[in-house]
């Protein structure tokens, strides 16, 4: 228990070693500058390394567009502009959100589609439940009579005979 | 109409099924460029035997080549080269290299050890054709037409394979086109 300390400490000491390895040394002017650049990095998707954005990426082409990016950030491009210059050279593959266009529709209009598609099969549900409480009782008159009998504590005739 | 409705989870679940079997077999890392039916990117970069020349994409233009992008410190490229040599040698095709983040020494290393199949290298130290044209993994081998035009991208290592199902096919539509 004793060595609980140091061992704390190394542990400690080695968080700094790595999270020193992976700090990018780009300098912004503005928080908010470094916010877009951030969010720009997470949305590109790294075409080496595929389920990786190029935010999380050590992969040297994911450097290397991190380098573009924060590039044309300083000459005043817009997000979509930085975009567009990426998807130029490697494709849509490196949009996590691609453009709604005829390819893509279905894909974004698929969680709506659902949605809706449940919506209805629930209202097709209730409705139909509706319909069957105002067709009328769900026991037959003979049934009720057997059930009130049954209640009201009298033994029932038909069990016996 | 209610008995059909049973059916419903079948054939959704069929559905799918037949969606996602096609996609078994295909391999993810492979992906289109979108370079192609465009002209290779404009350039202006050294030759990596003459540092005086200056090379652009008149280079790639009035006849058919491939651009073989490679490295001294990728290994499929170590693997691969056998195979371009005697592309180059044997079948006389014309192939310009792109020495892609490298160093010259390193290059030269290279290619006195396992011989020179390009005839002319592009030197592209800091990779900024290659990061044009889309390059996000060594070897990656193009075809260019006559005019300079972008034809086929083959991402991964040249063999008989390669070169006579994906490359030659494109090489000859490419010829006779032009």
């Amino acid at each position: 228990m004793r060595r609980f300390p140091i061992l704390l400490f190394a542990l400690f000491a080695l968080s700094f070693t790595v999270q020193a390895e992976v700090k990018d040394v780009y300098d912004f002017d503005t928080r908010a500058e470094e916010q877009r650049y951030q969010n720009l990095i997470a949305e590109l998707r790294c075409p080496k390394c595929q389920n990786n954005n190029i935010a999380d990426s050590n992969s040297a082409i994911s450097q290397d567009m991190r380098d573009e990016v924060y590039r044309m950030m300083k000459n005043g491009a817009s997000n979509e502009e930085i975009v567009d210059a990426l998807v130029s050279r490697f494709g849509e593959f490196v949009q996590y959100k691609p453009p709604v266009d005829r390819r893509t529709i279905l894909l974004w209009a698929f969680p709506a589609i659902a949605v809706i598609g449940g919506f209805l099969v629930v209202v097709g549900v209730v409705m139909r439940s509706r319909r069957r409480e105002q067709q009328g009782e769900t026991l037959s008159q003979e049934d009720k009579r057997k059930a009130e009998r049954i209640l009201a504590g009298e033994s029932d005739e038909s069990a016996k005979g | 109409m209610k008995r059909l409705f049973l059916f419903l989870p079948l054939i959704v679940a069929v559905a799918v099924g037949v969606f996602l079997f096609a996609g078994i077999g295909k391999d993810p890392t492979r992906l289109e460029s979108v370079l192609i039916g465009k002209p290779v990117p404009e350039f202006s970069l050294e030759s990596l035997n003459d540092p005086e020349r200056r090379l652009d994409t008149s280079l790639l233009k009035g006849e058919v080549s491939l651009l073989n992008v490679w490295a001294e410190w990728c290994p499929s490229c170590w693997d691969e080269h056998k195979y371009l040599m005697h592309l180059s040698k044997d079948k006389g095709v014309r192939i310009v290299g792109l020495n892609y983040k490298d160093e010259r020494e390193a290059a030269f290393r290279f290619l006195n050890q396992l011989g020179n199949p390009y005839e002319t290298i592009i030197f592209d130290p800091k990779g900024k054709l290659g990061f044009d044209l889309g390059v996000y993994g060594a070897p990656e081998t193009f075809v260019i037409d006559a005019d300079g035009v972008v034809r086929y991208r083959h991402v991964g290592v040249v063999n008989q394979k390669v070169w006579e199902q994906e490359l030659l096919p494109v090489i000859n539509k490419a010829k006779g086109n032009s």
